[in-house]
């Protein structure tokens, strides 16, 4: 799938985050309201409408120290306050592989 | 942008010039390549160093014919990953023998630098000044080529061939370049 | 197998070099990641949905075990305890630090391994058959020729930045184990009717978005010029590829447009003033790389020795393993054991660091230290003496190395899909995890016989699905996970792209209409022995859409 960011124009549907992945090690972040970024998904800065998601988008495209390949990610706001990936593939990265990895061979 | 040429940042010589303006007198340009079939037998008798900068995307071919009269040929990279320019260089230097400067201009950056020389750049309108003070070093990080190309160094294959009895492959480890 | 020499590592280390000051220089903020994008690219480092993942190159296919105990190190010190081998012979780490990189590439390059240009846009790891250098149909060793072109195009000046990747594929039997013509380029050692040798060149082959099978452009090309010749092609593409577009970048794509015709003669015009350059290839260069490539000391051994018979006769097990994995070799009392990596339930193609040990124990004892990777994702141990086949057997069974379901239906060929890569739509291992469940008795695989499934997890097509017996393409429609269907497909030399059944069908239903399918070829079939794809070219794909969306 081609990153959202190649978007002209971003429309949102309901809650997003921006995500990226880490560059150190690759592994999967949200930029947090700080301007910096976490791994939590609880700690992603939420926007609800287009602007703000292209502004949070800009700023951390403007951040290729830390992460890159950053774009805009659906997530669900569940009563409670807890949030949840939007969409398969943000479970995915998320969660990891829905499949087993290999066990190592027992001798 | 820092020109380097010869390892060394340079001032460079040449000025480039637009579709319309004047020619100056005497000094040694660089002409856009559409001007430059326009009105090129009155250039070619102009007293002064001409050079043509091409587009990546005209056959170099076209330029052929005039290469014996021109100092410089300019040539393009519109983003580094755009490596058209490499096979005109390569096509001038090797089938059209062109022996006049050769620059690299446009996204010329360091880790290009070892490709852009052997394929037979000699002149680099380098991008970001940090790499123009890198260019010696980055220039020869490579002490073995796999194939021939326009820098004329010879390719491993050959080395093999015509290593005598001094200088197996395996004393290539400690053998000077 | 080819030894490198003092030159291979020179360049080897020097490359671990650079890429070290490249990791650094974006550590630092120095390079930007899309300075830095092409640069990790022409070393094999993705980026991926979770972390970085490193493609190592095994030029055709072929490993010593000092090389395969190095992956183990490196799957257990640098990743998480497994690789995954690929459908272009290559190795995928899919766990790795950018920052841990240049140890990684320093430890794989003291072995005479790298990840250079197995991405990017430039020439990719060369291909052969898995069998090369010991089928008995070939008419040499196709290696030789991989090596020097492998070699050629490694860190060329002119073809490091083109308008897209590069493929090649080296072939020297009639019958084409290597899927030449899928390829971007393709060639053939061949002899013509008066019996001199050359290379059939075929271009303009290429899965995804329109794919295309490779078209002749030159029947008998001299051994002396296949450097020449694939200079002038790849200049040809380097300069008159699209740029514009990257789903019309590929060589294909000027091929068609042009027409194989126009395309062959531009390449024909830059190849005349070219072939008798520096690039014409001396006797001496030839023998020199051949030289290199290390061949078993065999033993003067007879076919079907009494422990073979014996084994055979004593255990039905063995017996079917030895008809579904092993092959024959052109050294008589030797054979090629084909060892399946397509376990029940298990991601194909994957292999754990300590079967990787083990089976280099196996290799040391029992094929002369070495290993082979094929494009359908199993393993091969290439020279093993047909006396030793019992006991082998025995020990590959240890290590879950002993699959009899290798070219049959639970054989999937699968790209790592959605789990993994960041290009997926859905995902596509899973979705092989449960056919293979599925059809998990052997007995029903044998009576299907050969059935060839393709799984892609996007239009990429890195599962070659176009050329499946049976392709299966994962799409997005709703955020929800879909599957086209398409039958009729070969990778071989009668290569053809398999046609769409009808509409995509859900995840949960995919395993369904794979059962559908093959209960469909056994009512269709005239004859017990007639294959699954002989069946769909002989009654059309209209019988098996009926059965598959009657209840759809």
């Amino acid at each position: 799938m081609t990153s959202p960011l190649d978007q002209k124009k971003i429309k949102i549907a309901g809650p997003v985050v921006v995500t990226a992945n880490r560059v150190g090690d690759g592994a999967v972040v949200y930029r947090s309201p700080d301007g910096g970024w976490t791994t939590e998904l609880g700690g992603a800065a939420i926007v609800i409408d287009a602007d703000s998601a292209r502004v949070l988008a800009e700023a951390a495209a403007g951040d290729d120290l830390h992460a890159i390949g950053p774009y805009i990610a659906p997530v669900k706001l569940l009563p409670g306050g807890n949030v949840r990936p939007g969409n398969l593939r943000e479970l995915i990265r998320r969660g990891g592989p829905t499949i087993e990895l290999p066990a190592p061979l027992e001798s | 942008m820092p020109l380097v040429e010869n390892g060394q940042i340079v001032q460079d010589r040449y000025t480039y010039v637009g579709d319309e303006e004047p020619i100056p007198e005497r000094v040694p340009v660089i002409v856009p390549a559409q001007r430059f079939l326009a009105e090129a037998d009155a250039l070619i008798r102009r007293d002064g160093s001409l050079g043509v900068g091409w587009p990546n995307d005209r056959r170099i071919g076209e330029l052929a014919p005039w290469l014996g009269h021109l100092a410089l040929v300019a040539l393009k990279f519109p983003k580094f990953r755009d490596g058209r320019a490499y096979s005109q260089a390569r096509l001038l230097r090797e089938t059209y023998r062109f022996r006049g400067t050769l620059r690299a201009t446009g996204d010329v950056l360091r880790d290009q630098f070892h490709f852009l020389i052997r394929a037979g750049f000699d002149s680099f309108e380098v991008k970001k000044p940090a790499d123009a003070h890198a260019f010696a070093e980055a220039a020869n990080r490579y002490s073995v080529v796999y194939q021939p190309s326009a820098d004329g160094r010879t390719p491993a294959l050959r080395r093999r061939v015509t290593a005598t009895a001094t200088e197996s492959a395996d004393a290539i480890d400690t053998a000077k370049r | 197998m080819y030894i490198y020499d003092a030159f291979d590592r020179r360049l080897l280390a020097e490359r671990v070099v650079d890429f070290r000051d490249q990791v650094s220089r974006r550590l630092s903020g120095e390079l930007s990641e899309e300075e830095f994008k092409p640069l990790r690219l022409m070393n094999g480092v993705y980026l991926q949905l979770h972390a970085y993942m490193l493609r190592i190159a095994i030029p055709y296919g072929t490993l010593s075990t000092l090389q395969l105990r190095k992956l183990a190190e490196i799957a257990r010190k640098y990743d998480r305890g497994y690789g995954h081998f690929t459908t272009r012979q290559n190795i995928q780490f899919h766990w790795i630090k950018l920052a841990e990189l240049p140890d990684a590439m320093a430890e794989l390059a003291a072995v005479g391994m790298h990840g250079m240009q197995t991405s990017g846009n430039n020439v990719r790891n060369i291909t052969t058959d898995q069998w090369a250098g010991v089928a008995p149909d070939e008419i040499e060793d196709p290696r030789i020729w991989a090596e020097l072109i492998r070699q050629h195009v490694t860190l060329h000046p002119e073809f490091s930045f083109m308008p897209r990747k590069f493929k090649i594929a080296v072939g020297a039997s009639h019958h084409d184990r290597a899927a030449l013509r899928i390829h971007d380029m393709a060639l053939r050692l061949h002899r013509n009717a008066a019996g001199e040798a050359g290379f059939e060149v075929m271009v303009g082959g290429g899965l995804g978005r329109t794919p295309y099978l490779a078209q002749t452009i030159k029947p008998l090309l001299p051994k002396r010029d296949v450097l020449s010749y694939v200079e002038a092609v790849l200049r040809t593409y380097n300069q008159f590829g699209r740029r514009d577009n990257i789903w019309k970048a590929r060589i294909k794509i000027l091929v068609h447009d042009l027409g194989a015709e126009a395309f062959a003669k531009e390449v024909e015009a830059e190849w005349q003033s070219i072939r008798d350059g520096a690039l014409a290839l001396e006797p001496a260069m030839v023998a020199d790389i051949a030289g290199r490539f290390r061949y078993p000391n065999y033993a003067t051994l007879d076919d079907g020795p009494p422990e073979l018979a014996a084994a055979r006769r004593g255990d039905r097990a063995f017996d079917v393993w030895l008809s579904n994995c092993v092959t024959n070799h052109k050294m008589l009392g030797y054979a090629i054991a084909t060892l399946s990596l397509k376990p029940e339930g298990g991601t194909p193609g994957d292999c754990t660091a300590a079967q990787m040990d083990k089976l280099a124990d196996l290799a040391d004892r029992y094929s002369f230290g070495e290993v082979r990777v094929g494009h359908e994702q199993n393993l091969a141990l290439p020279h093993v003496a047909q006396r030793d086949l019992p006991v082998l057997w025995r020990e590959l069974g240890a290590i879950g190395l002993a699959r009899t379901n290798v070219n049959l239906v639970s054989d999937i060929i699968s790209c790592p899909g959605l789990d993994y890569c960041s290009l997926a739509n859905a995902r596509s291992i899973p979705i092989a995890q449960e056919i293979t469940r599925r059809f998990h008795d052997l007995d029903r695989q044998r009576n299907l016989g050969r059935l060839h499934i393709n799984i892609s997890g996007c239009i990429n097509a890195c599962g070659h699905h176009h050329v499946g017996h049976i392709g299966i393409l994962g799409v997005e429609k709703n955020g929800e996970e879909f599957y086209q269907i398409t039958l009729g497909g070969k990778a071989d030399e009668n290569a053809t792209l398999g046609t769409l059944i009808g509409p995509a069908v859900p995840y949960a239903q995919v395993a369904d209409v794979v059962e559908d399918i093959a209960a469909a070829y056994l009512d269709l079939r005239d004859k017990p022995n007639e294959l699954f794809i002989d069946t769909v070219k002989r009654v059309g794909i209209e019988p098996f859409r009926e059965r598959v969306y009657a209840a759809r």
